[in-house]
């Protein structure tokens, strides 16, 4: 078990990288506290893996520190660094039985061997693996399959992080929620650091206490699902969390007032001077469709409208802007035309694609104007 | 549907059919008719039933060729499948160094055949080749048409040099095909680079490894071209292997009748033994033990 810290990290696969784009992970400085779990979650390509194979030690950052308990790392190979690793597809001993799969790391550090029988026997206890311990690792399905390799990690006593990189993309959805518990448990059960990475957001919302977004090698936000939701600190968050994303209209700020167009709306922004090239944004579940003008309100087209069964989703034009709006099942539509409200409370405003501090979240502002 | 409705699907059959009896069925039963009969000339012909089989399979000289042929075969994969495995490990994995290595080692493959024999010949001459006459040199009399142990040497040097390179190839292949996430884990898995060889790459080279193991088997079991060139079988008899021996029966002496059943002898002994072969192959490293 450890804390991880990384210090000034940053990696590019390029000889000499120049311009911020070279580099798969820009600058990192983040600290992952022992015993939580995290999900690095971004699109494809955003750099989760880099970043991970770094705290793993299969790559060696170009600069920056890694440290685990405060002791540095980074010039350590993975073998010795006590980290298991469970890979996109499943890596197993295709020639061993999934008894000699799971005693296969603690047989290479010359573990001697009742030792290792009481532990690959208790892992597999926990894996529900014990049915299987003489088969043939090869014949097994995909999911069995991830569990060994996630029992190799596991079976050494001395491990202090999971990492796992898209673990469950090959496995059959039913499966998929059945072996993310059995994760949950494992890690409620011993306490290790587990980080996990993922491009589904419903994954990494469930799994993680905490989600790290990425994206173009940049760490955007860390925070609690519930922060990610209620405070994107960057537009990229808010638009790749939540379902749909987050709305955003081009604006420009003056006086607790923003812009849009020839629209006026009503912000919590204390800024006094005017701010050009601001973006608001609110979330779907946010907006209110009213049928009949209200104080504050803005005249919409309704374009379109989808029905998920739970909630509906209504895609809306409002001054040559498309935006959505999420509204409860069982809630009248207004057909046609409908009149928007923005509660301020959660409006964001974002200036370069950043959270301008002033227009967050704050629990003064919970119950406003009562 | 009626059964005539089920069946018509062997119409379309018919074509295949027609190219495989032209090419292989009919030549193959010509062979199959001279071996049970006896050919004096044009419209002589006597039938003879199994009598050339029995000749064949009780020649002295068959035997002797089978034995060596066998010998020959298993020395053929004995050096050839490690050294070519091995050979392939130590090829870099990406680059312009592995496009080049997989050039220079495909270049033996590219060479007829009957000209690897005249270079090897040069090469090994006593008096004037380079490694021939070097050995000499060195006070170790070396001469391939003379001792019947140096043609040996000589023929299975050439067969390495010239086939190695395939199963280079196909292991390289093999290898090229692991994802590197295996690669990943064994290093987490502090796994040695023993262990990586023999449960990760080996076992994933399975599949191409038989068909290595089978192709250099068959094809050095049929050799006719290097020793033929080399000394034509000799000295003595030292490399008559089977085909060799079946074109002295054949075109030497003329004995169609005997070399015909010679000839499908052979081919039934090179049938079983791949498929023997197959059978063990398929299921070492599975974990069937039937």
């Amino acid at each position: 078990m450890a804390r991880i810290d990384l210090k000034n990290l940053a990696h590019s696969y390029l000889p000499n990288p120049a311009t911020a784009a070279d580099y798969a992970l820009r600058k990192t400085d983040h600290i992952w506290e022992d015993g939580s779990a995290y999900a690095l979650l971004g699109p494809s390509g955003c750099g989760k893996t880099t970043l991970l194979n770094i705290i793993s030690g299969l790559l060696k950052p170009s600069e920056g520190q890694v440290l685990f308990d405060g002791k540095d790392v980074t010039a350590i190979p993975p073998q010795e660094r006590n980290i298991a690793q469970v890979f996109q597809f499943p890596v197993i001993y295709d020639t061993m039985s999934v008894f000699d799969n799971l005693a296969f790391p603690l047989r290479n550090r010359k573990i001697p061997e009742t030792d290792i029988r009481k532990r690959v026997e208790e892992i597999a206890e926990m894996l529900e693996l014990q049915d299987v311990l003489q088969k043939r690792a090869a014949n097994l399905s995909a999911d069995a399959k991830q569990k060994i390799s996630l029992g190799r990690g596991l079976v050494r006593s001395d491990v202090a992080a999971i990492l796992f990189d898209e673990p469950l993309t090959v496995i059959d959805p039913h499966l998929k929620l059945l072996l993310r518990r059995k994760l949950k448990q494992i890690h409620s059960r011993f306490k290790l650091t587990m980080v996990y990475v993922t491009h589904d957001q419903l994954e990494a919302l469930t799994f993680a206490e905490k989600v790290v977004v990425m994206n173009e090698g940049e760490v955007l936000q860390i925070g609690t699902p519930q922060d990610l939701f209620e405070n994107p600190q960057h537009t990229f968050v808010g638009y790749f969390i939540g379902s749909p994303g987050m709305n955003f209209l081009p604006c420009t700020l003056q006086k607790g007032i923003a812009h849009v167009g020839e629209l006026q709306i009503r912000v919590n922004d204390a800024t006094e001077h005017q701010l050009g090239n601001c973006e608001l944004g609110i979330r779907p579940e946010f907006l209110k469709l009213h049928d009949k003008p209200q104080p504050e309100t803005h005249k919409v087209t309704i374009k379109e409208i989808e029905d998920l069964g739970n909630c509906k989703i209504v895609r809306a034009q409002l001054a040559g802007h498309s935006l959505k709006i999420k509204v409860p099942e069982g809630e009248e539509i207004p057909i046609e035309y409908g009149y928007l409200g923005f509660p301020p409370e959660w409006i964001r405003l974002y200036s370069d694609g950043r959270l301008i501090e002033s227009s967050s979240y704050n629990p003064a502002q919970q119950e406003p104007e009562k | 549907m009626n059964k005539w409705e089920d069946n018509k699907a062997w119409f379309m059959v018919i074509p295949v059919f027609l190219v495989v009896a032209v090419s292989a069925i009919i030549p193959l039963m010509t062979v199959v008719n001279y071996s049970i009969q006896d050919i004096f000339g044009p419209g002589q012909r006597v039938f003879v039933g199994f009598e050339w089989y029995k000749e064949a399979l009780t020649d002295p000289r068959l035997h002797a060729a089978l034995y060596r042929q066998l010998l020959f075969s298993s020395l053929v994969l004995l050096i050839e499948i490690p050294l070519g495995i091995a050979i392939a490990l130590m090829m870099p994995k990406k680059g312009w160094g592995a496009s080049l290595s997989l050039v220079l080692v495909a270049l033996p493959l590219l060479i007829p055949w009957n000209v690897i024999g005249t270079i090897w010949i040069i090469f090994m001459r006593p008096d004037i080749g380079l490694l021939g006459a070097a050995i000499n040199g060195f006070g170790i009399p070396f001469d391939h048409t003379s001792s019947g142990l140096d043609a040996w040497i000589t023929v299975m040097m050439m067969e390495v040099w010239h086939w190695t390179p395939l199963v280079v190839l196909l292991a390289y292949a093999g290898l090229q095909a692991i994802p590197e996430a295996y690669f990943q884990a064994a290093r987490i898995d502090g796994a040695s680079g023993w262990a990586i060889f023999r449960y990760i790459q080996l076992p994933k080279m399975r599949g191409v490894l038989i068909i290595a193991i089978l192709l250099r088997f068959m094809d050095s079991f049929l050799i006719y071209a290097e020793p033929f060139v080399l000394t034509g079988g000799g000295p003595g008899n030292s490399t008559t292997f089977l085909s060799i021996y079946l074109v002295k029966l054949a075109v030497g002496q003329f004995d169609l009748g005997p070399a015909a059943a010679f000839s499908i002898i052979y081919f039934l002994i090179v049938l079983l033994f791949c498929w023997l072969f197959y059978q063990v192959l398929l299921k070492v490293g599975t974990g069937d033990k039937s």
